[in-house]
């Protein structure tokens, strides 16, 4: 029973690594600019817990099989209530592990989050509702005009669906979109919004989420750093339709970027 | 001989005072756990349901029909809900706490036997209420076991968000005054009623896990009280604690100026503690059976204690870690990240000194130390993905995906799970004088094991793919079609696991009344419910109360006439 | 494939009787609340019952907390403008019937103390019972002035007070669902409300069990916890009270 023992945990053990390290599931490609960062983290994360796991489910094994009772004449247990050099060893090390870690995790969250966007970024407002997503465009004079929920409209268009209350001048120019268009290389200042319930805004490339919370107005900010099409996925239950609630994200040139917002300004005329 | 006082031993008459409204704490014990077993398979034909429909979405089930994708949420929220509160909060605690915290710390019944009888009654009724959700207009609520408002605050936002959320509210405000009763008994008791020379520091960790779970229970379920008490008001009396002025479906509702976040910090303020209520009592039985069965004291008996302790008052200091993404300031998340880590080092203690207690130890494997080997290994599995979701830039890939899932699945869902088998087999010859069947139980066990591992280990693969928690399908999202197949396995994984505890159920029933008979103290422990008569009778100790010399992991000891040293053994020569 | 049978000798737990385990040492009393005549030993009965009562009182002040930290952080919080995507605040003050208020906080006092000298009353009641079942000796015993009966009066006259502040707040415009302000205020003031009833239930039952043939340590075991409940309740109230004329 303690080889059966042995042999089952270490061969759950070697299974579970084994596609850990081969990485058959893994996170996608990371296309922004803290990719880098987050994903360096997660590796050391994984490499340090991976070797906790396998020595802790080894020793495991291995001591039911070790210690097995192998009947009457066999010696007696060791009678010890304990260790307490060992205690303080194992508490010193393994609280260094985990709140090393994480402070070596803070800077990149810092980053991330404890600072704003940076001038120069492009702003971008997604706004979340049952069950799709919509991306606003500033327009030329780079501010978001006023919305208002008795205008909300979903079936007359994008810009009707977040009530954008065109009476308002700086409304004129804004243009509101279904699938989110972005310049490469250009950090962007998100604003978050949700109209009904709370959704998430979730690229898994870009290593971004960030909840979208009915009342508030969250700012976020991501910099893209590859050409491509990206999908957006709603990552906050929200209703039956929250496994269809998706979106894309095309990361363009700035030139095509350009060209694309001239042509949907053109349109709104 | 001490004269036998009548009117303090003899039990109740009668089939009603016995069996229904028994004031007797091993008859409430024995009345949540079966409501817990009554529970559990509730849940886990909801999660079949979930799994079938995830990889065939357009089947047509008998019995059920096509489940749409409303009616998975609602599976969802319900089985979620179910197994939270009416089994890992109930069976563990409520179950074999009630049975058997008394004897082990020497009493004849809990400090107050009316109110235990009520409780167990008022979690019943709760239960119920629960229960009905599914048979109302609109069907079972579909907002998660998390009732994220404002999804769970309008009525409107979703079917099943009616009078079914109504009733799952009202159940769970139920179940929070039942569980508020449970506490009140357990700590009075624990305080208060240990025979003389059981000290504080003599008692078993199953009495210690128990106790420190009632407080974790006693200062938590209140928080949710109060979050339910909120969320009752918006949805039916027109309050705006948590809804902001919201549009649904082109209406605007009559809310102003809520606040979603409310309920997310009220919530997991309780939620936090709950899934240690759920664990604790897990790792109370895991120390006692590794113990017992390695034949050797607890490795480190105080620090284990004080993990306990530790991780208690820390678990109300993390709840924070649930919400890193949910526009809560940047700066909160820090600090509750960093006591997240915290919190790791008590359980991480708890896993070194099993370690150490089995190393040197002469191992049996009977059935319930196997599930206790079993605790140990999920435990350490379940627990290393935290440090994972404990760092917030961490949190960001990984939050609300499969991983998550994966993670609590295998503490929750599967460690906590074998803690409830290991205390079954090991506690089931002293309830009913049989023991169950050792072969079968091995069976039992091996499967449990591979399947659920084989279930949940993947689960942190397709989260790091990206596969977000709750989706009732995978047919949208064009990078979720490779994930398909992983999903499968899983499925298959799951229709096998749930088979294997059929094993269980057939095996428990059956050695009720054909199991091979037990003598009072089958497994050779020191702890006094193995001085009792099996089972014990109505006062547990027969008008005598024992008096205890000894710790309760005195095995092995040096110079003693057997390999252990029951509690209540005579003082000897032994200066422990 | 290794067998799955355990490699040692002691294959199956013990099936005899425990091996020639030593029974443990009896000892006489016990911890059922029962003295060494088999009389129940009600001075224990009053400790648990008290340290019951403590226990107890940890879940409500949770509550109470819960409440008072959602107040707190909603006064604080601005609300988002849909309009313009600014934040905006919108605390309106409630205008309180403070007198009413006060005068209602003077009866929930009053009875504190009426029912602290009930406490007392049976406290001396319980302490002349050994005495009085000394045959040929009597007790004067006089009716005394009805503490229990005059708490239960002004506990439900604070509670129609109650019921009467806010029929005044309706008056002036503010109902339960009115702001986020009144909100709280009925909140407060309601789920109190309710802990208080149940004193008023349970100062009832001491009453009614007072007729009956239940020894006077019983009673004074449930007149001695509800009096304690009920001090906590006159405290919350003042807390309650003094956080929403304060804390506006």
């Amino acid at each position: 029973m303690g080889l059966a023992l042995l042999a089952i945990i270490w061969l759950i053990t070697f299974v579970s690594s084994y596609f850990f390290a081969a990485k058959t599931w893994w996170l996608p490609h990371g296309a922004s600019a803290s990719a880098h960062w987050i994903d360096h983290q997660f590796a050391l994360t994984y490499l340090l817990m991976g070797i906790v796991f396998v020595a802790a489910q080894g020793a495991l094994g291995l001591f039911v099989w070790q210690y097995r009772d192998r009947g009457v004449a066999a010696r007696k247990s060791d009678y010890s209530h304990g260790n307490i050099k060992l205690e303080l060893l194992w508490t010193v090390l393994t609280a260094v592990l985990f709140v090393g870690l994480n402070l070596m995790g803070s800077p990149i969250w810092a980053a991330e989050r404890f600072a704003p966007a940076k001038p120069g970024s492009i702003p971008v407002e997604v706004t979340g509702m049952q069950f799709a997503w919509y991306f606003r465009y500033a327009g030329a004079d780079g501010k978001f005009g006023a919305t208002d929920p008795k205008l909300m409209d979903p079936s007359a268009g994008s810009e009707a669906a977040i009530g954008l209350d065109t009476s308002d001048a700086a409304a004129k120019d804004d243009v509101v979109t279904g699938t989110m268009y972005l310049p490469v290389n250009r950090e962007v200042d998100l604003t978050l919004r949700a109209v009904d319930v709370i959704h998430s805004f979730f690229v898994p490339s870009m290593r971004f989420k960030q909840d979208a919370v009915p009342g508030l107005a969250i700012h976020m900010h991501f910099t893209p750093t590859e050409v491509g099409d990206y999908e957006i996925a709603c990552a906050e239950l929200c209703g039956l339709g929250h496994y269809k609630m998706h979106g894309m994200l095309k990361v363009v040139s700035q030139a095509d970027f350009d060209s694309w917002l001239t042509a949907r300004e053109a349109e709104k005329q | 001989m001490v004269a036998q006082d009548a009117h303090a031993h003899a039990g109740p008459q009668g089939f009603i005072r016995k069996y229904v409204f028994s004031l007797d704490h091993k008859v409430i014990g024995l009345q949540y756990y079966f409501l817990a077993l009554a529970a559990v398979f509730v849940g886990m034909f909801l999660s079949l349901l979930m799994r079938i429909h995830l990889i065939w979405p357009t089947a047509v089930l008998p019995l059920v029909g096509a489940i749409k994708p409303e009616t998975y949420l609602s599976l969802l929220t319900m089985h979620g809900t179910i197994m939270v509160f009416f089994v890992l909060t109930t069976a563990p605690q409520s179950g074999f706490g009630n049975y058997f915290l008394p004897i082990q710390i020497g009493a004849p019944d809990m400090a107050f036997p009316v109110l235990n009888m009520l409780s167990f009654w008022t979690t019943f009724v709760a239960f119920v209420v629960m229960l009905a959700a599914f048979f109302v207009t609109g069907g079972a609520p579909l907002h998660g076991w998390t009732g994220y408002a404002p999804l769970s605050a309008l009525p409107s936002a979703g079917p099943g968000e009616q009078l079914g959320a109504d009733l799952w509210i009202t159940s769970i405000a139920i179940f929070c005054i039942a569980s508020l009763m449970g506490a009140l008994n357990f700590i009075t008791t624990t305080l208060d009623l240990r025979a003389k020379g059981m000290t504080m520091m003599r008692m078993p960790l199953t009495c210690w896990s128990w106790f420190i779970t009632a407080i974790l229970g006693l200062l938590a379920f209140g928080v949710l009280l109060s979050a339910g008490i909120l969320l009752l008001l918006d949805r039916n009396l027109g309050t705006s604690f948590y809804v902001p002025l919201v549009v649904v479906n082109g209406q605007i509702m009559g809310h102003k100026g809520g606040s979603p976040l409310l309920w997310q910090h009220l919530f997991w303020f309780f939620g936090h503690p709950e899934v240690y209520i759920a664990i604790l009592p897990g790792m109370g039985v895991a120390s006692q059976l590794v113990s017992t069965f390695s034949r050797k004291p607890i490795f480190g008996y105080k620090a284990m204690a004080y993990a306990l302790m530790s991780i208690g008052i820390l678990g109300f200091m993390v709840w924070g870690h649930h919400m890193f993404m949910s526009g809560m300031s940047p700066f909160s998340a820090f600090s509750f990240s960093l006591m997240t880590m915290a919190i790791g080092v008590p359980s991480a203690i708890k896993t070194f000194n099993w370690l150490g207690t089995i190393h040197g130890g002469r191992v049996r494997f009977q059935t319930p130390m196997l599930f206790a080997i079993g605790f140990v290994s999920l435990f350490v599995s379940g627990g290393l993905s935290g440090p994972f979701l404990a760092q917030p830039v961490l949190d960001i890939p990984l939050h609300d995906t499969a991983f998550v899932v994966g993670h609590f699945h295998l503490i929750m869902g599967v460690a906590a799970i074998f803690g409830m088998f290991a205390g079954t087999y090991y506690w089931f010859p002293k309830m009913f004088g049989r023991l169950m069947n050792e072969r079968w139980g091995r069976v039992h066990f091996f499967f449990t094991l591979i399947g659920t591992y084989c279930i949940f280990m993947p689960m942190h693969y397709l989260g790091m793919a990206g596969q977000p928690r709750r989706y009732s399908q995978f047919t949208e999202l064009a990078y979720l079609h490779n994930l398909i197949p992983l999903n499968k396995f899983i499925t298959y994984a799951a229709f096998v696991t749930i088979g294997a505890q059929l094993i269980f159920v057939i095996n428990l029933f059956w050695s009720l009344k054909k199991g091979a008979k037990a003598s009072d103290n089958p497994w050779e422990a020191t702890t006094l419910e193995w001085i009792t008569a099996t089972p014990p009778p109505h006062d547990n100790f027969g008008g005598r109360t024992p008096v205890v010399n000894h710790g309760p992991y005195e095995y092995s000891v040096p110079g003693a006439p057997r390999d252990y040293i029951m509690q209540t053994d005579p003082v000897t020569v032994l200066t422990h | 494939m290794a067998t799955l049978s355990p490699t040692i000798t002691i294959k199956d737990p013990k099936t005899g009787h425990g091996g020639g385990v030593v029974h443990p040492p009896i000892s006489g009393g016990g911890d059922d609340s029962r003295g060494g005549n088999g009389s129940p030993d009600y001075g224990q009965r009053l400790r648990r019952a008290r340290l019951g009562l403590l226990v107890a009182l940890a879940p409500i002040i949770m509550l109470f907390v819960s409440f008072t930290s959602a107040y707190i952080v909603r006064q604080g919080l601005p609300t988002l403008d849909e309009r313009t995507g600014t934040y905006v605040r919108d605390w309106i003050q409630v205008n309180l019937p403070t007198a009413l208020l006060l005068v209602n906080t003077l009866l929930l006092i009053v009875s504190s103390i009426t029912m602290e000298l009930s406490r007392r009353k049976i406290t001396r009641e319980v302490a002349l019972a050994p005495v009085k079942s000394i045959p040929g000796v009597s007790v004067e015993e006089g009716r005394g002035f009805p503490w229990l009966g005059s708490t239960v009066v002004l506990g439900v006259g604070f509670l129609i007070g109650q019921w009467m502040a806010w029929r005044e707040l309706a008056a002036r415009g503010f109902f339960l669902a009115t702001s986020p302000s009144s909100s709280f205020v009925y909140l407060l003031t309601g789920t109190h409300a309710i802990h208080l009833a149940g004193g008023v239930l349970a100062l009832l039952y001491a009453g009614v069990i007072s007729l009956t043939n239940k020894p006077v340590e019983v009673r004074r075991i449930v007149v001695d916890i509800t009096a304690w409940y009920w001090h906590f309740m006159a405290l919350l109230w003042i807390y309650i009270f003094a956080l929403l004329e304060f804390a506006k």
